[in-house]
C-alpha cells in the first residue's frame, strides 16, 4: 500500500490578474522505503504540490480546490492545526531549494539545531547538544564541534544543505520531501549530497520525494517518476520504464531536448516549439496541446485521464506514443 | 594553421578583499590566474567550470568590462589591453556578451524594437530606417515576429527573452561573441531551441563563440575546444574529444563523473570526490586541486604545474601525475540510452 496517495489535489492561486490553476488535478503515489521523482519546468506545480503535503501552502492567496492527500488512511488536508507539528516533524520532514534562505541568519547552528532537539524529545541541553553533534557527524560535516558554534552565513551552500538535512532527519520521518535540493549548488557538491540522501534513506528505510527539473538527477536517484506539465501529471512509471520507453509527447519531447552525451553541434537537437502555457488561463483540454506534434481535434476539447498503458506506468494522452523502435 | 582571432596570454585578474573599520586590503581574491588560450575563427571554445573558478571573470576582462592586472588579449592582431577607451569603443562592436539572465539584462522601459536597435543607434550605423530595416532582419533571425516591436520585455517568456539578447548582441555584426551561461535561466524544453538557433546563426554569419558555461552537457554539445578552470586556472584544455573521452585531469575526471548520467542503468558508476572548492583568497599552494585530489602526493603542493602537452595535439594538461595515472582515469565511454 502506499505511504503517501495524493488524489485529484487542485491548488489554485487568486492573483490581481486572475485565478491561477498551479495544480489541476494531481494524482500520485509514494511507496515506503522507494524514492518517486518528480520532474517538470519551472512554474508546472512541483513545489505547490510538495507544499500542500506539508500543509503549507499559504492561503490566501492559495486555496486547496479539492483533492485528498491520504496518509496512513487519514487526509492530511483535514488534520486539525494543532496536530500538524507532530506530523510536519515526524512523519513528514521537508527540505527547500535555497538552503541559503532557509537558516535563520542570526542564529549559530548549535542553538537551531538545539531547539529543535529539545522541543521535539524534550530532552536537556547537554543531551540536545550530544544528539546535535551526531547528526552532523551522519552527515559528513567535517569538525562538528567547531561548526556548532558557526552562523549559517559562514558555511558554504553544500554545508548548508548538509545541515538542513541533518536537520530533518533527527526525528526520524518516514517520507522526505526534497524540492531542488542540489539546485543551487555546483555538480561535484550536488553528487556529494544526492549520495548522502540515498545512503540515509536507505539507513533509516525512508521514502523520498525528490523534486527536481533535471532528468539525469532523476536517472541517477529515483525508482519511480512522475512527469508533472502545467499543473498536471502526464506520465507516472518506473524510471526504467520512462527512460526506455516513454509515451506521453511531453516526456519524450523533454528528454531528447537535453543532449546526449557524445552528440555535438552537427545534428540539430530535437526541440519543443513554444513555451510553457500561462496558468492564468490554461488551453482547453490537454495543456499540452498547443505544442505537440501529435495533436488532433479530439486534444482541444476533451482533457485526457491519466489512464494505465502498463503495468505501473499510466500516461495523460489521447494518442500515446508507441514504443520507441 | 592561420592565426587566432583571439589569442589571451598570461591574463592576470586579482581583486583586493577589503576589511576591518579601515577598510584595509586583507588579500586578494585570486579570480583569473596566468591563463592562456586561442580561438581559432568560427569555432567555439567551451569554457567550463564550477561557480566561483573565475570564468565569468575572465569573459569580463576579455571585454574589458573588467580590468586584467596584466597580460594580453589579441584580438585580431591588436592588443585589445592596450586600447584607449575610445578605441575600445570602436572595437566593441566587433565583440559582443550575451548574459545569463534574460530577466534583468534587458531594459524593462524599452520596447523590443529600441532595444534590438539601440546598439546600431550608440554606434551611429545607418539611418533609422536603415536601423529598423535591420531590426526586423535580425528578429526573423531570431524567430521573433516582427509584429512583436513594440512590446515590452516582460511581455515574453524567457526563451523570448533570450532571443531578443541575441538579437541586440548580433545587431553589430560581432565577430566574436561571448556568452556566459546563456542557457542556465531557460527551461530545459527552450534550452534546446536556444542552443540550435546559436549554432545556425554561427553557421550562417560565420561566428566565433567563447561559451562560458557550468553545464557540461551543453558545452560538450556546442563546442570544438574545451577549457576547464579550476580556482582561476585553466587545467585542462584540448580538443572537445580528447577532453571529455580522455580526461587527463583529475578534476576533469571528477566534473564528467559528477554530471548526472542520463541513463539509469548506469547509476552509481562513480563515487563523488571529497570535499569542497577552496577559497580564492588563499588558494592551497601547488596545485590548487591537490586537497580534494586522490591522486595528490607531497610532490603536488610545492609548485604549480604548468599547462604541459599531452597525448593528442592541442591536448593540454595542468597535472605533474598525468602520465601515471592515465590508465586510472580511463573510463568506458558513457553511452545513453534515453529514447
Ligand atoms: N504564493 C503564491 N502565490 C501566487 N501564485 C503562486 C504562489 N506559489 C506558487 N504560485 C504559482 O503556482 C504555479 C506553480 O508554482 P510552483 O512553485 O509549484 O512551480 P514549480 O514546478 O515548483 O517551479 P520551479 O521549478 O520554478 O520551482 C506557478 O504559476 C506559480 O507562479
Ligand atoms: S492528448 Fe493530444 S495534444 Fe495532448 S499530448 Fe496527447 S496527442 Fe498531444
Ligand atoms: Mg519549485
Amino acid at each position: 500500500m502506499a505511504l503517501l496517495s495524493i488524489r485529484g489535489l487542485k491548488v489554485h492561486f487568486q492573483t490581481e490578474l486572475g485565478v491561477n490553476q498551479a495544480v489541476d488535478g494531481v494524482s500520485l503515489d509514494v511507496e515506503p522505503g522507494r524514492t518517486l521523482g518528480i520532474v517538470g519546468e519551472s512554474g508546472c506545480g512541483k513545489s505547490v504540490t510538495a507544499l500542500s503535503v506539508m500543509r503549507l501552502v499559504p492561503c490566501p492567496p492559495g486555496r486547496i480546490v479539492s483533492g485528498e492527500i491520504l496518509w496512513n488512511d487519514r487526509d492530511v488536508l483535514k488534520l486539525p492545526e494543532k496536530e500538524l507539528p507532530e506530523f510536519r516533524g515526524r512523519e513528514v520532514a521537508m527540505i527547500f531549494q535555497d538552503p541559503m534562505t532557509s537558516l535563520n541568519p542570526v542564529f549559530t547552528i548549535e542553538r537551531l539545531m538545539c531547539e529543535v532537539i529539545v522541543r521535539r524529545f524534550g530532552v536537556g541541553k547537554v543531551e540536545a547538544r550530544k544528539r546535535a553533534l551526531a547528526a552532523l557527524t551522519t552527515v559528513g560535516i567535517p569538525d562538528p564541534e567547531t561548526r556548532l558554534g558557526s552562523y549559517p552565513h559562514e558555511l558554504s551552500g553544500g554545508m548548508k544543505q548538509r545541515i538542513l538535512i541533518a536537520m530533518a532527519l533527527l526525528c526520524e520521518p518516514k517520507l522526505l520531501i526534497a524540492d531542488e535540493p542540489t539546485t543551487a549548488l555546483d555538480v561535484t557538491i550536488q553528487k556529494q549530497i544526492l549520495h548522502l540522501m540515498k545512503d540515509l534513506q536507505q539507513k533509516n528505510k525512508m521514502a523520498l520525494l525528490l523534486i527536481t527539473h533535471d532528468i539525469g538527477v532523476i536517472a541517477e536517484t529515483c525508482d519511480d517518476v512522475a512527469v508533472m506539465y502545467a499543473g498536471r501529471v502526464v506520465e507516472c512509471a518506473s524510471v526504467h520504464a520512462l527512460f526506455s520507453h516513454n509515451r506521453h509527447p511531453y516526456t519524450r519531447g523533454l528528454f531528447n531536448s537535453v543532449p546526449k552525451r557524445g552528440l555535438s553541434k552537427e545534428t540539430p537537437l530535437p526541440s519543443i516549439e513554444g513555451s510553457v502555457p500561462s496558468l492564468l488561463n490554461p488551453p482547453k483540454g490537454c495543456r499540452f496541446a498547443p505544442r505537440c506534434f501529435r495533436r488532433q481535434d479530439r486534444c482541444t476539447v476533451d482533457d485526457p485521464q491519466l489512464l494505465p498503458v502498463a503495468d505501473k506506468h499510466t500516461v495523460a494522452c489521447h494518442f500515446p506514443l508507441e514504443d520507441p523502435a | 594553421m592561420s592565426a587566432p582571432l583571439l589569442d589571451v596570454r598570461n591574463v592576470l585578474k586579482r581583486y583586493p578583499v577589503r576589511g576591518g573599520v579601515f577598510g584595509r586590503t586583507r588579500g586578494e581574491v585570486h579570480a583569473v590566474e596566468d591563463v592562456s588560450f586561442t580561438l581559432a575563427k568560427g569555432e567555439t571554445l567551451g569554457l567550463v567550470g564550477e561557480s566561483g573558478c573565475g570564468k565569468s571573470t575572465l569573459g569580463r576582462t576579455i571585454i574589458r568590462l573588467e580590468e586584467a592586472n596584466s597580460g594580453g588579449v589579441n584580438f585580431d592582431g591588436e592588443d585589445l589591453l592596450a586600447l584607449s577607451r575610445k578605441e575600445l569603443f570602436e572595437r566593441r562592436r566587433h565583440l559582443q556578451m550575451i548574459f545569463q539572465d534574460p530577466y534583468s539584462s534587458l531594459n524593462p522601459r524599452m520596447t523590443l524594437g529600441e532595444i534590438v536597435r539601440e546598439p546600431l543607434a550608440i554606434h551611429r550605423i545607418g539611418n533609422r530606417k536603415q536601423q529598423l530595416e535591420e531590426v526586423t532582419m535580425l528578429l526573423e533571425k531570431v524567430g521573433m515576429k516582427p509584429e512583436m516591436i513594440d512590446r515590452y520585455p516582460h511581455e515574453f517568456s524567457g526563451g523570448q527573452r533570450q532571443r531578443i539578447g541575441i538579437a541586440r548582441a548580433l545587431a553589430l555584426r560581432p565577430r566574436l561573441v561571448i556568452a556566459d551561461e546563456p542557457m542556465s535561466a531557460l527551461d530545459v524544453s527552450v534550452q534546446a531551441q536556444v542552443l540550435n538557433l546559436m549554432v545556425s546563426l554561427q553557421r550562417e554569419l560565420d561566428l566565433t563563440y567563447l561559451f562560458i558555461s557550468h553545464d557540461l552537457t551543453v558545452v560538450e554539445y556546442i563546442s570544438d575546444t574545451i577549457a576547464v578552470m579550476y580556482l582561476g586556472r585553466i587545467v585542462e584544455t584540448g580538443p572537445k574529444r580528447a577532453v571529455f573521452d580522455a580526461p587527463a585531469h583529475p578534476y576533469t575526471r571528477a566534473l564528467i563523473d559528477a554530471a548526472p548520467v542520463r541513463d539509469p542503468r548506469l547509476r552509481g558508476a562513480s563515487h563523488p570526490i571529497r570535499g569542497e572548492t577552496p577559497s580564492p583568497i588563499n588558494p592551497p599552494p601547488g596545485c590548487a586541486f591537490h586537497p580534494r585530489c586522490p591522486f595528490a602526493i607531497d610532490r603536488c603542493k610545492e609548485a604549480i604545474p604548468p599547462l604541459e602537452a599531452h597525448d593528442s595535439p592541442g591536448h593540454r594538461v595542468a597535472c605533474i601525475r598525468r602520465e601515471e595515472i592515465a590508465g586510472e582515469l580511463k573510463r568506458p565511454a558513457v553511452v545513453s540510452a534515453s529514447p
